[in-house]
């Protein structure tokens, strides 16, 4: 709960008085209550409320303490209080601390929780008789918005808590939660809304997200403690040439985690963290208890890893950002964070948390996985110090969101388009949201979209003679129901180890990964290495495998784009006459790139070209973030095939792009001018794979497509697969569908990241170092060993394919006996 | 060029980028498995929706063919509807299409595994058909003679400088010719297939469709 004992005693004017009973129990707990949560106290009548405070700071007491003495006082009536947490853990940890001063008080208050977890009977009373205070997630709300009953659930709700608001408000499930709240706030005009965040950099936008449009919503800033003691590990071996996985540093890693009682080791993807843990293993001579958290684990084994971390077993925990919010760390004494923090907001909340001590300092440290995060992780030290949290400024309220609350709504019974606008420009995200807008997703939602109105399965809302809409078919309201949320999963299949009465469930990869397996692979999974057996039905079957190491690395995971703030601070550092602030093995290598090429520079664009394996290779040093160079790499990549320099194929990573092929860039000027590069997105942007998989997301999201549930997937190929031929087909015949529409802008802002390349375009304005060198640099060389190649499939492919034909066809002999060489065609087919 | 010559059963023939067969001298144009409907009839069995206008894209490709070729005869090597319901449950204005493309030609469905018996499309029905040195049937038949067939929807896959390649592909030995599938949403079956390995001769070429048609010895 994060009460501690704590000598200010701070006395306030004009505070609300705290009950006799409630002062009592803090004097009995040797406590005194923090000034933010007496602050929330005072203020408890405010129709909105957002606190900023630390991590250990009482936070989520300061959220609840004016329900509890509101429901300690004047006896209520069915649901008092909604608490909406991220994460389906903390609202059942929440339970437990909350537990405790209730019975401890005597107080007259249910507390429940309501998650996908919860089981059908509990949820069914639930609604029947609801507690007084409902800890839920924003999906499960969704879900209870979406019954017939809704109004009479919510009756009487007086304050809404959302926590952890930062990490929400940064995605759609965010977006999803105010809509809800948006019809809450219909249903009970008095609601009051507190949100509980981390420190953030724009509180005002979190707050104009969270309040009722356009009433005010007031910030509290908690004392945020004192600075975290953050420092980069340093080690005796230098760190390798690329790569994520930090295994030289294993050695540096243990010898903290001996010396302190628990230690986190974050990493940025859940493959880096499977490898870093089985070579921890393999390392581990003391056999210290060391436990491994990610989001890919099957359930049970992460509730048992977060068991023993709650009481203490463990010394540490292997982990990626599925630890990151709200689960009781416990006694988490260091963090470790494994390869470059990518951004810096999300590095100060990660080690925020691991302090449960409100006046000690956190303390972590950064261990760079490859030579150039040496330079990110020294550049990231730097901005924590300068208090510089990055951040980008979200767009507005996505449509395929609002498609989906439509049709949630329309489960709910028949509403009226005009009541329902209203409502929705409540919430700040859509303020500005157009009638016409809005009335595009209500046709969406009722009819598929002009190319596929001739489809019933699409038909799903009607007008009815009263001009209310309703759905043409309630027995729709449980698919909408099963295709509620926001959160896309990739699709992954289930691994258990292989029986003859299907053995023990180990987690989940990737189908991508699963895909490219044949029997004989081995891979790591839950740190162990096992081997491919087969696929069956929906699972890979796999068996355990002594081997040392995996021969298939690994499967993907999330990752993240460097930030602009970082990049620009890295591209400064390059700038020093010397790098003291590097180990030798970087600043050496920094040097020696300067003296045969040249380092980046701020405001230019360094491009290096060389030939290398047999192949003409560019690196063009954009610093635009992963995302952008890939875009990048992908427009570039475009414009070389229309002008013959049959490129072959591209890697992307956070500071540059590396593009080979079999033609050298002679003049790379106008391959670069914006114009045209914003001309080839727009015909890019239709066919591309990066289109069709945020169209995925969005058509699922708004309805369009059927999440997959288990009992109607036969594989998620398949799903993919129709997916993107149904994108090709609105491409084709209705490109001015909404939901290509909602795409574009998703795709823009999101994986397409065409912002960083205007970002990057803007800063560099035509200037342009071209340099032409005969053999790889030293800042390029880490680029040849990255991992995700994009092939591109061009003119290149079919010189290859002419080449190897003849290759073969010479080889076999064959090539002057059947085949007659035509004499000249006819006429041409359109392939 | 996007078209490959060769010859088989001492006819001379072209396989065509778009996997259709074009014997020049008959004016014959021989496609194999449309499977039209395929998105209906997934819908239908599965529950699943496939996206919808399969069937007007292969239809769109069938007539960009049938226009540059001005073709006398159009052979349907069968399974050219995904099963008979979906045949009759193609939409008015399909089944128009359809007919314009038959307009003044001879046109023979030949009967496949998934649209067996007669269907009440205009044409000739046929099991097989046998045109001068040539026979066309809808399964590969045990010791046939300069017999072309579809059903396998062959594909074939090679390595050039790292990349893997994998396209539909036309397979021919001496004796026979397997076209690939038409359709749009046809699979594929790999040349390196145990059943299209026995099928075909040791010295049997894939012809690689594509922008350019290209021949290579049949990999397996």
């Amino acid at each position: 709960m994060g009460l501690v004992p704590d000598a200010r005693s701070a006395i306030l004017p004009h505070m609300t008085a705290l009950p006799r009973k409630f002062h009592d129990w803090f004097a009995t707990k040797g406590w005194s209550i923090h000034p933010h949560q007496q602050q929330m106290l005072d203020r408890a009548e405010a129709p909105a409320l957002l606190l900023i405070a630390p991590t250990g700071g009482g936070k989520t007491l300061a959220g609840f303490l004016p329900t509890l003495v509101d429901l300690a006082v004047a006896p209520h009536d069915g649901l008092h209080t909604l608490y909406i947490s991220p994460l389906k853990a903390l609202a059942a940890d929440i339970k437990r601390n909350l537990t405790t001063p209730v019975t401890e008080m005597d107080l007259p208050i249910r507390v429940e929780d309501r998650t996908g977890d919860t089981p059908a009977s509990a949820k069914k009373r639930q609604r029947a008789d609801p507690p007084h205070i409902l800890l839920t997630t924003p999906e499960s709300l969704a879900l209870l918005t979406s019954y017939e009953d809704a109004s009479r659930m919510f009756k009487g709700l007086k304050r809404v808590v959302v926590d952890e608001i930062h990490a929400l408000a940064e995605s759609k499930r965010g977006d999803q939660l105010m809509l809800a709240l948006g019809r809450l706030q219909r249903l009970c005009p008095d609601l009051r809304r507190v949100g509980l965040s981390a420190t953030v950099e724009d509180p005002a936008a979190i707050a104009h997200q969270l309040a009722r449009h356009p009433d005010p919503c007031e910030i509290l800033l908690a004392d945020p403690g004192p600075a975290p003691d953050i420092s980069m590990l340093t080690t005796d071996e230098a760190p390798p040439w690329s790569g994520g996985g930090a295994a030289y540093a294993i050695p540096a890693v243990l010898d903290q985690i001996r010396q302190h009682k628990t230690t986190l080791i974050f990493h940025n993807t859940r493959a880096q963290a499977e490898i870093f843990f089985h070579n921890l293993w393999l390392a581990n001579e003391d056999s210290l208890a060391v436990g491994i958290h990610h989001g890919s684990l099957d359930r049970q084994q992460r509730e048992r890893v977060e068991g023993a971390m709650v009481r203490g077993e463990l010394r540490a925990i292997v982990c990626t950002g599925s630890l990151d919010l709200g689960i009781d760390w416990g006694d988490v004494d260091l963090v470790i964070q494994i390869g470059a923090p990518k951004n810096v907001k999300r590095l100060v909340q990660r080690i925020g948390r691991a302090n449960h001590r409100y006046n000690a300092p956190s303390k972590a440290l950064l261990v760079p996985a490859n030579r150039f995060e040496v330079v990110e992780c020294v550049a990231a030290l730097e901005a924590v110090r300068a208090g510089a949290l990055d951040g980008d400024p979200r767009g507005p309220g996505p449509r395929d969101v609002l498609c989906q609350h439509i049709l949630i709504t329309a489960a709910a019974g028949p509403f009226d388009a005009t009541d329902l606008y209203e409502e929705v420009i409540t919430v700040g995200a859509y303020a500005a949201l157009t009638r016409a807008a809005f009335d595009a997703c209500l046709d969406f939602c009722a009819t598929g979209g002009y190319a596929l109105r001739a489809y019933d399965q699409w038909q799903r809302l009607l007008q009815r003679p009263d001009g209310r809409w309703q759905l043409r078919d309630p027995r729709a309201t449980q698919k909408i129901r099963m295709n509620i949320g926001t959160i896309q999963d990739t699709d992954t299949l289930k691994v258990r180890l292989k029986r003859s009465r299907g053995g023990k469930p180990l987690g989940e990869i990737e189908e991508g990964f699963a895909a490219s397996l044949t029997p004989g692979d081995t891979f790591l999974i839950g740190g162990q290495i096992v081997r491919y057996e087969g696929l069956r039905e929906m699972t890979v079957e796999v068996s355990r495998n002594a081997a040392k190491k995996p021969k298939v690395a690994t499967f993907m995971g999330t990752k993240f784009a460097t930030s602009t703030q970082l990049s620009a601070r890295i591209i400064d550092m390059f700038q020093q006459e010397s790098w003291p602030e590097l180990p030798a093995h970087t600043a050496d290598w920094l040097a020696l790139q300067r003296e045969v090429s040249q380092l980046p520079r701020p405001g230019r664009l360094l491009i290096e070209s060389f030939p290398h394996d047999g192949r003409e290779q560019t690196v063009i040093y954009g610093f635009a973030g992963r995302n952008g160079q890939q875009t990048l790499g992908l427009l570039l990549t475009k414009r070389m095939e229309e002008m013959g320099l049959n490129p072959m194929g591209f890697v992307a990573t956070d500071y540059a792009t590396l593009i080979w092929g079999l033609n050298a860039i002679d003049t790379p000027a106008p391959l670069f001018d914006l114009d045209a590069l914003q001309d080839g997105l727009e015909t890019w942007l239709a066919g591309n794979a990066v289109m069709k998989r945020t169209f995925r997301a969005s058509a699922t999201i708004a309805g369009l497509i059927q999440r997959n549930t288990p009992s109607a997937r036969k594989s998620g190929r398949q799903a993919t697969f129709s997916s993107d031929i149904l994108y090709d087909t609105l491409q084709k015949y209705d490109p001015g569908h909404l939901l290509l529409d909602i795409t574009r802008e998703e795709a823009l802002r999101g994986l397409v990241d065409f912002g960083r390349i205007e970002e990057m375009s803007r800063r560099v304005a035509g200037r342009i170092d071209h340099l032409k060198l005969t053999r790889v640099t030293p800042l390029a060389a880490p680029m040849f060993l990255e991992m995700g190649r994009v092939p591109v499939k061009g003119a290149a492919e079919e010189k290859l394919l002419a080449e190897e034909a003849a290759r073969l066809m010479d080889t076999a002999g064959i090539a002057d006996i059947t085949p007659q060489p035509s004499n000249r065609p006819r006429w041409r087919v359109g392939y | 060029m996007n078209c490959h010559d060769f010859s088989f059963a001492s006819a001379s023939l072209k396989a065509l980028g778009s996997g259709a067969l074009w014997w020049p001298d008959e004016a014959l144009l021989c496609i194999s498995d449309l499977h039209l409907g395929k998105s209906e009839r997934v819908a239908r069995r599965s529950g699943q929706s496939l996206p919808p206008y399969e069937t007007h894209d292969t239809l769109t490709r069938l007539a960009a063919d049938l226009a540059h070729s001005n073709a006398r005869i159009v052979v349907c090597l069968g399974d050219s509807f995904d099963d008979l319901t979906a045949a009759a449950a193609l939409p008015d204005d399909i089944r128009l299409w359809i007919t314009r493309l038959q307009a003044g030609r001879r046109w023979i469905w030949i009967e496949g595994n998934h649209d067996p018996g007669p269907l009440e499309f205009g044409g000739e029905h046929l099991q097989e058909l046998t045109v001068g040195p040539l026979t066309f049937r809808h399964i590969a038949a045990p010791d046939a003679q300069g017999e072309v067939s579809g059903h396998y929807h062959p594909k074939a896959d090679l390595q050039a400088r790292g990349r893997r390649i994998s396209r539909p592909a036309f397979l021919c030995d001496s004796n026979r010719l397997i076209l690939p599938a038409y359709g749009t949403y046809t699979g594929g079956l790999r040349s390196h297939s145990d059943v299209l390995g026995r099928l075909m001769q040791p010295k049997a070429l894939a012809i690689l469709t594509g922008p350019v048609p290209t021949c290579i010895p049949m990999p397996r």
